[in-house]
Parts: C-alpha cells; sequence; structure tokens
C-alpha cells in the first residue's frame, strides 16, 4: 500500500473472475485489496456450476466471451497442470436425440470451427453407442469436442486467491460494498508526472469500514450491477438464473466417458450429464430466472425434471444413489455478451454479465481486464513472482494423500482416512485448516478437502470433522469465520 | 500380506466372524476397520439391548462393541482399526490405506461385513436450502455421545420406525426440544410402547401421512414445509435440527467395486444360504446383506458366513448351482437371495421387509407353482424385520425354478399350513427386543 492508506487497486468480488484478476494485478507493482462480502472466497456463482472446463466451441463467433473464453481455457489449462488444480480432458459429446437436432449437428460443427476448435467432428449413431454404450436408445449422431475439460471449481479460485496472498494482496472477506464516493474534481492533464495519474480517488464504504483506492474493479458477479451503478452506470441489469444440478454417488462413474451435453437452444445450453474430477456424475442444470439474489434452494419441480432428462441420456443413472443436489445461480443479464467495460474518466473497470463461462474464461478475462486498464493509465510494472501455488490434490485421476505410500511414510496422518466416502484424511484436514487461505467454517473445509461431500454426507464422519474444526476454532481464538485471513490495510 | 482369511468391517458380524473362524481352526485372520476403533455402529449406541440372541445377555451399544473387539483379539484373530480397505486388485486381492501405508492383502478368502447407513437427505431428493442442523441418526449419536455437543431448540425427526425413537432419546439427552415424529406411512412403524412413551414421556406426537416437502434455510436452518399427504395441505414448522432417520442402504462400495452380483431388492451382494457371494470365497454377512436387522442377527449372520467360510477353505464347500428366491411386491426383500442344497440360512430364518402394513398376513412360498410352504398369519410392517422359518429349504427342487415369496391374498386357515411350516418368528413379540426399550426404560 503506498503512502496514504490508499491503494492502488480494489477488486470488488472474490469470485473466480475476482480472484484471477488479483493474482494478475500481483503479478505488476501495484497495491490492491480483493474485498468480498461472504466468508470466503468462490461463494457465489462460482461454487455451483457444472465444473466444466470449456473450449467456447458454442460461444458467439467474433463476441469478446467467445475471445476470452478460448484465450483463458488454455491459460487455465496450463495453470491448473502447474497448481495442481484437478482437470480431465475427457471430451464431449453434443447427442442429437431428434431430427430437428441432427440438422442442428453441421451448424454446431461449422461454430465450432469459427470458434478456433478445429478438431471437432461428426460422430454416427453407432460410433456414438461404441464410445458409450450406456447412452439411453434414440441418439442420431454427435458432434465431438475433444477439448472440452472438466475441472475442480473449488481449487481454482483458492489457488488465485493464495497465490495473491502470498504475492501481497490484501483479501478482507465479510467485507460488504456499501457505497462508492469518487473524488470529483476534474483531472488536469499538467498535474501529472510521468506513468502516474494523481487521479481520482475512489472511497469505498463498506461494512468493515472505509476504504480508498485509485482504480477500481467490479468483479460483484451477481452485485455486479447494484457496484455499477454506485459507479454511474446502468447498462446493464443481473437477473440470477438459478440452475439446480444433481451429483450422482462415485458408483455411477462408470456408466459414462465423456461429458454429454445436449443440443443448445438460444435460452440455455441445456440439460447435461458430465464427469466430476472426484469421480461423481453430474446432472444439469436447470434454467429459470429468478427474483432473490441469494435463492439458491432446490425445488421439487426443478429435480422433477432433471431426473427425467438424465433418465432419458443415461437410464441406468435411475439406479443409482444421489449424493448431494445444489442450485448455483449465475449472473445473467439482459445481453449476450459479457459486460466489460473500461471508464478511463472514473478509473473503473466493470466486469459483470460473465454468465455462465467464467470459470473456464478467468484468466482470459483477467489478462484482458488488467490489459486494458493499463492502456487508460494503471501503472503496469512488472515484478517477480513465485508463480501458482502447490495446491492439496482433491481429483480422483491423480494421486491422492492417501494412495502415496512415500508421504503417509513421511507423515502418518496422510494414512488416517478420517472422511470414508472421499478418503479425506487426517493430514489434509490439518493442512486445509493451517492452510494461508483457511476455511472459516465446514462448507469451506468441504470446498478444501470434499470433506463431507460423499454419499454417507456425513453418518460417519460429520462429528470427527466438526471436532477438528471446532479444535482449530478453540486453538486459534478464533470467534467468527474468515478472520484470520483478512486485514486492515496499511 | 497374505492372509488365510480377511474380513472386511469389524462391526457385529465381521467380529463375530472371526471368532468364529478362529475356533473353527483357521490360520491367519485379519478384520480390518476404516474407523479408529472396532465394534461397528454399537459403539455410539448408549442404549442397552445388546446380545440377546447371540451372547444370550444384554449390554448397551458400547460394552457389546468391547466384547466382541476383545473376543476375536482373544480368539487370535488380527484386529486393525484405521484400516480402510479401498479397493481390489484381484477376486481376494485388496489394496489397504492405513498410518503404516499402503499395503496389499492377498486372501485366500474375504468375508464382506461393511454394514450399513442411513440414506441422507440428499439421496432422500427432499428439495430447499442446504444448511447445517440437518443430519442423520448416525451423525446425531456421534455427534451427541462420541462429541458430547449439545443441541438446543427444536427438533423434527423424518421417521418413525425404531430409529426414529432412538433418535429422539438422543435428541433429548442433547438438550433439544422435539417437536414431532413425521412419518409418510399411516401409522409409525415401531412399537406400541414406544409410541406411547415418546407421547407420555416428552409429549413428543406422531404426525403420520406427512411427508417432508422443502428444508429452509441458508446459513443456518428456519425449519421444514410438511405436506398432510391425504390432502395436500402444507405448513412450515420451525426447527434448528433435522433428523432423517432409518432408510437404510448397505455400505455395498467394495461388493460392488469387486464386481459381486448385486441384489436389486436388498441393494447388497446377492448371497446364498452360506452367505457366499456370486464369488467363490467371497462372503458376506451383517446388515451389508439385509439393512438394517439387530446387532445379534448381524453378529449371527457372521457367525454362520465363518463356519460356512471354514469348510469353504477345507474344500468342504463344493460348487452347486443355487436355486434364486425372489419376492413379489409389497413385499421388498429377502436375504439370502439364493437356497444352496441342503444349506439352511443363518439363524435358520429368511429376512424380510414389507413396504406396506398387513394385518394378519400369511406368506406363501412356491417353486414353479408349488406350494412349499405358508406362513400363520402375522402382522407385517414396512421397515422392521419379517423373520421366516426356512424348514421348507429342504423341500426346494434343486433343479427347479426360482423360489417365489409372497404375501398371500386373503385369509387362510390354519389347516393350510404346509409341512415343515413357519415358526411365528416375524412377529410382534419375538421381535420386541429391547435395544431400545431398555434405554427407554432407563430414560423414564
Amino acid at each position: 500500500m503506498t503512502g496514504n492508506g490508499v491503494a492502488d487497486v480494489v477488486i470488488i468480488g472474490a469470485g473466480v473472475v475476482g480472484t484471477a484478476i488479483a493474482r494478475t494485478i500481483a503479478g505488476y507493482q501495484l497495491s490492491c485489496v480483493l474485498v468480498d462480502a461472504a466468508g470466503d472466497v468462490g461463494t457465489g456463482t462460482t461454487k455451483a456450476n457444472t465444473a466444466i472446463l470449456h473450449t467456447g466451441f458454442d460461444t458467439v463467433p467474433g463476441s469478446l466471451e467467445s475471445r476470452l473464453l478460448r484465450r483463458g481455457s488454455g491459460l487455465l489449462h496450463d495453470y491448473a497442470r502447474r497448481a495442481g488444480i484437478p482437470v480431465e480432458r475427457t471430451g464431449a459429446l453434443v447427442v442429437a436425440w431428434t431430427d430437428e437436432q441432427e440438422s442442428a449437428l453441421p451448424g454446431i460443427e461449422d461454430k465450432a470451427r469459427r470458434n478456433g476448435c478445429t478438431d471437432v467432428r461428426r460422430v454416427t449413431a453407432a460410433d456414438l453407442y461404441r464410445a458409450e454404450p450406456r447412452l439411453g436408445p434414440g441418439a442420431r449422431g454427435a458432434i465431438e469436442i475433444p477439448g472440452e475439460s472438466i475441472i475442480c471449481p473449488w481449487t481454482t479460485p483458492l489457488a488465485y486467491a493464495t497465490e495473491a496472498l502470498r504475492e501481497g494482496v490484501r483479501l478482507r472477506l465479510r467485507t460488504r460494498v456499501t457505497g462508492v464516493g469518487t473524488d470529483i474534481g476534474e483531472r488536469r492533464a499538467g498535474e501529472r508526472r510521468a506513468g502516474e495519474r494523481r487521479a481520482w480517488e475512489h472511497s469505498v464504504a463498506t461494512s468493515a469500514g472505509p476504504l480508498r483506492c485509485r482504480w477500481l474493479i467490479n468483479a460483484a458477479g451477481l452485485d455486479s450491477d447494484r457496484i455499477d451503478a454506485m459507479l454511474g452506470g446502468g447498462g446493464f441489469t443481473i437477473t440470477p438464473r438459478r440452475g439446480e444440478l444433481i451429483v450422482f454417488d462415485k458408483l455411477a462413474r462408470p456408466l459414462l466417458r465423456s461429458i454429454l451435453l445436449p443440443v443448445p437452444t438460444a435460452r440455455t445450453k441445456g440439460v447435461l450429464v458430465a464427469p466430476t474430477v472426484y469421480g461423481n456424475v453430474l446432472l444439469g442444470p436447470t434454467a429459470e430466472d429468478v427474483a432473490d439474489r441469494t435463492d439458491t434452494a432446490t425445488t421439487a419441480a426443478g429435480l422433477g425434471a432433471l431426473l427425467a432428462a438424465g433418465g432419458q441420456i443415461l437410464p441406468d443413472l435411475a439406479a443409482e444413489e444421489v449424493t448431494a443436489a445444489y442450485a448455483g445461480l449465475r449472473a445473467a443479464t439482459e445481453h449476450r455478451d459479457y459486460q466489460i467495460r473500461v471508464d478511463e474518466q472514473r478509473q473503473y473497470a466493470c466486469v459483470a454479465g460473465i454468465r455462465s463461462t467464467g470459470l473456464s474464461a478467468s484468466l482470459g478475462i483477467a489478462e484482458y481486464v488488467v490489459g486494458q486498464l493499463g492502456e487508460v493509465g494503471l501503472p503496469l510494472r512488472e515484478r517477480e513472482t513465485a508463480g501458482p501455488p502447490a495446491m492439496p490434490y482433491i481429483g480422483q485421476a491423480g494421486v491422492r494423500p492417501y494412495q502415496d505410500t512415500a508421504r503417509i511414510a513421511a507423515d502418518p496422518d496422510y494414512g488416517a482416512i478420517v472422511c470414508h466416502c472421499e478418503r479425506v484424511t487426517r493430514g489434509e484436514i490439518r493442512d486445509a485448516l493451517a492452510s494461508p487461505l483457511p476455511p472459516g467454517d465446514l462448507d469451506g473445509l468441504r470446498r478444501r478437502t470434499r470433506v463431507l461431500n460423499g454419499r454417507c454426507q456425513g453418518f460417519y464422519c460429520a462429528a470427527t470433522v466438526s471436532g477438528l474444526l471446532a479444535a482449530r476454532d478453540a486453538s486459534t481464538g478464533r470467534i467468527s469465520p474468515g478472520r484470520i485471513s483478512t486485514g486492515k490495510p496499511a | 500380506m497374505k492372509v488365510d482369511v480377511l474380513i472386511a468391517g469389524a462391526g457385529p458380524a465381521g467380529l463375530a466372524a472371526a471368532v468364529e473362524l478362529r475356533r473353527a481352526g483357521a490360520g491367519r485372520v485379519l478384520v480390518l476397520d476404516r474407523e479408529a476403533a472396532p465394534g461397528g455402529v454399537p459403539r455410539h449406541c448408549l442404549h442397552t439391548g445388546y446380545g440377546l440372541r447371540d451372547l444370550r445377555r444384554l449390554l448397551d451399544g458400547p460394552a457389546y462393541a468391547r466384547h466382541y473387539a476383545d473376543a476375536a483379539a482373544a480368539a487370535g484373530a488380527d484386529v486393525q482399526a484405521g484400516s480402510t480397505v479401498t479397493g481390489w486388485t484381484g477376486d481376494r486381492t485388496v489394496t489397504v490405506t492405513s498410518a503404516r501405508g499402503v499395503e496389499t492383502v492377498e486372501a485366500a478368502a474375504v468375508l464382506l461385513a461393511t454394514g450399513c447407513r442411513e440414506r441422507p437427505r440428499t439421496a432422500r431428493l427432499v428439495p430447499g436450502g442446504r444448511p447445517p442442523g440437518v443430519m442423520t441418526t448416525g451423525e446425531l449419536q456421534q455427534r451427541v455421545y462420541l462429541g458430547g455437543q449439545r443441541l438446543p431448540g427444536r427438533a423434527v425427526i423424518v421417521g418413525a420406525e425404531h430409529v426414529s425413537f432412538s433418535a429422539l432419546v438422543t435428541l433429548a439427552h442433547a438438550g433439544a426440544e422435539v417437536v414431532a415424529l413425521v412419518t409418510e406411512h399411516p401409522k409409525h412403524q415401531s412399537y406400541p410402547a414406544f409410541s406411547a412413551a415418546a407421547r407420555l414421556r416428552w409429549r413428543v406426537p406422531v404426525w403420520t401421512s406427512t411427508a417432508v416437502r422443502r428444508v429452509a434455510g441458508q446459513d443456518r436452518l428456519a425449519g421444514v414445509e410438511l405436506a398432510d399427504t391425504r390432502s395436500g395441505a402444507t405448513r412450515f414448522v420451525r426447527c434448528d435440527t433435522l433428523v432423517f432417520t432409518g432408510d437404510w442402504i448397505p455400505d455395498h462400495e467394495l461388493a460392488r467395486l469387486a464386481g459381486l452380483a448385486i441384489d436389486p431388492g436388498t441393494r447388497g451382494p446377492a448371497v446364498d444360504t452360506a452367505l457366499q457371494t456370486s464369488v467363490p470365497l467371497v462372503f458376506a454377512a451383517g446388515n451389508l446383506v439385509h439393512a438394517a436387522e439387530t446387532a445379534d442377527v448381524a453378529a449371527l449372520g457372521g457367525r454362520h458366513a465363518a463356519r460356512h467360510l471354514a469348510a469353504a477353505l477345507g474344500g468342504l464347500l463344493p460348487p452347486a448351482a443355487v436355486v434364486g428366491v425372489t419376492v413379489a411386491p409389497p413385499l421388498a426383500w429377502i436375504s439370502p437371495n439364493a437356497i444352496r442344497p441342503a444349506t439352511a440360512p443363518p439363524r435358520g430364518r429368511f429376512v424380510m421387509r414389507s413396504r406396506v402394513f398387513r394385518r394378519l398376513a400369511r406368506i406363501e412360498i412356491r417353486q414353479d407353482g408349488r406350494l412349499l410352504a405358508r406362513s400363520r398369519p402375522a402382522s407385517v410392517v414396512p421397515g422392521r424385520p419379517v423373520h421366516l422359518a426356512a424348514g421348507w429349504v429342504s423341500q426346494v427342487d434343486p433343479a427347479g425354478g426360482p423360489v417365489h415369496v409372497a404375501l398371500a391374498p386373503g385369509r387362510h386357515s390354519p389347516a393350510g399350513l404346509a409341512p415343515g411350516g413357519l415358526a411365528p418368528d416375524n412377529l410382534a413379540l419375538d421381535n420386541i427386543t429391547p435395544d431400545s426399550l431398555g434405554r427407554w426404560r432407563m430414560e423414564a
């Protein structure tokens, strides 16, 4: 933080986009504060989605989303490999079930090529059933997109935030922005020194006290229109689109190999069935516009519709147990494309309307937004950084601690399985509680370790896991979640 | 590591089997359990009522668990807690993780005794928010009895079978005010004594024909929306704890990973009357094959499996064509799932469940249309054990078709009882084991 407590940059929103921007900002000689109303990073749209790392094959060619998704997807594949974020390149099949859908396949293939996915190919019904023998009857054919992948949506923002923290970004959780005041005054060119703009300062009022900064980035997701309105915006309105999803038992995982997509409609990509990096099967999402920006409840109608759709795509799913059902809210706007706008006058960037592709595009969005800000005066002087942090691996394709003889030999806690369904060890829980960005509550611990996320939902281990969290809280005098990782700017 | 017998699960079935195997002269018997201590679910069931059928005395859960852990060790079995069987590398070779590392255990024979658990709210697809405070009885008991947790505030219990009343006792112990037990059935499924005690001792009503429609709350539980299944009328009940009870499912992960044939009714591995699965020298016993019976029934099943497993190791369990046993709705399932020639099931009884209440029901057993036996009239209750004596097994034609077990339509005279018919084992009195009752008496 420079001088008088004024940060160079404040980022509002620590979702996957906000944390990606924070880690990108951390690569420059800039002071940065990342704020979020919630007690953890990635608790909004970021945490409840289909966990797919898209190629962008079905975006509108030439759109900003298409461009940033393609760029971001490539960057994230590389970042994930270096940070240990679980990713599996399963490929996807867009399956046609009717004449009409079949007639749409050539258009999808063409669009994919225009979006730079040159390895897509048409698959006959016979080849489709050879690849996915458990597929329900009646499929006509498909388009295969080999690059579509699945990713851990929780480790990704945690990795970004962990890297940002390590590089000096300050994270202020449980900090809700209530207003933004901008010191009005004409900027006079004569006052500007080379490489520096003594420009407007934003005073950001928050539930945890005021913050001051020179540049403000709005990555507030579902609240981004409200923040934008505080800065004189108003070009868009967020309408939360609720998507309900069902997670099936891991014993259902052998039922499919790749992501099974429907032929999309104008409104939604439709209901898909996909493997997850944890070894489950995901079914969803529904798409329902809702008024309440916090309404993440599942509904009987939504779950019923999903089961009906899933039963047609993969009939054997019906015999498998459901491990979890949840709903996420996508930050949809009335526009089809991202709402990214850089306001040179106000030294402000609005990064909104990221819809359902924020996870895949996050690094592309961050690179683009920071670059745009640089062009209008944000001084981008690079600094040495340590690169991506090594994150705990919670996927199923690689080696988990419980499978790692050498690791257990070095530390027997990695052989002490506490959560049996997800095979999470005492060592991993201990590490998460002691990490640079520790969980504030059980949900935070779930996202970091997978603990309690399995088929028994706590029948066996909830009491033990709660005890470990309570012991940490008692030993650290921790009262409210999020305290440790917050701090007032100097 | 090489062993003669590997037992996965050190609950009542696994430990009782270990004792019996050592008695029968089995060599190295290794019992693995993923929990931190052996004993299984009884470890966190503080009420009495354990040991009636198998030990001929009454113990509380933890004492019963200790008894079997000590007995298995004394018999010379190697019981290792904190050891998880994570998968198979051969028909009888498994991978094990423990604080000692990752090991491969090669066994001459395997007994799966991995037990069962309650289906949680998510598996039951109850919609709504996902606040904390929603749990199963298993989690509740561990929080309260092993973790010493208090649960002040209002609680609602979903279910009205034996275990639901056990949850009521646990919640009362933890300081909760239990608002009601709710069940979709038209009446509760436990004993009149339990229901009466709930009403009189704690003034807790059983709301019948009532379904949970929605869980409300985000950061904390606000309550549940309940619906009257007859009128459709809904109402909101505020609560701080919501316990989903019963609705058992076998912990069949290892069985399925092994590729064992699974019975669609029990959802556990299909077993014959010797408790052998579809893979030779792989056996299964306890609540993995009948979720959920009382601990003593599980232990006796373990003992039964051990005797046949020992015989199999000695080459005395020849391959034989088995005759399948199926049930017709509204019966839900039967265990064991097949009849091995000249082999009775554990305790000489099949275990069944009904999906409906039926007073004075008769059960008929037929093979290829031929009536083998017909039971005396008895009441069946959903979720409650129906134990069917198996004297008729000797009449099964080993070369014939599958045996069908069904509720007989209408009433029949006692004269209709076939030779070798059924002992009146399934009914009320025999089944009022004091597992929960003892606790009730202690509390009242």
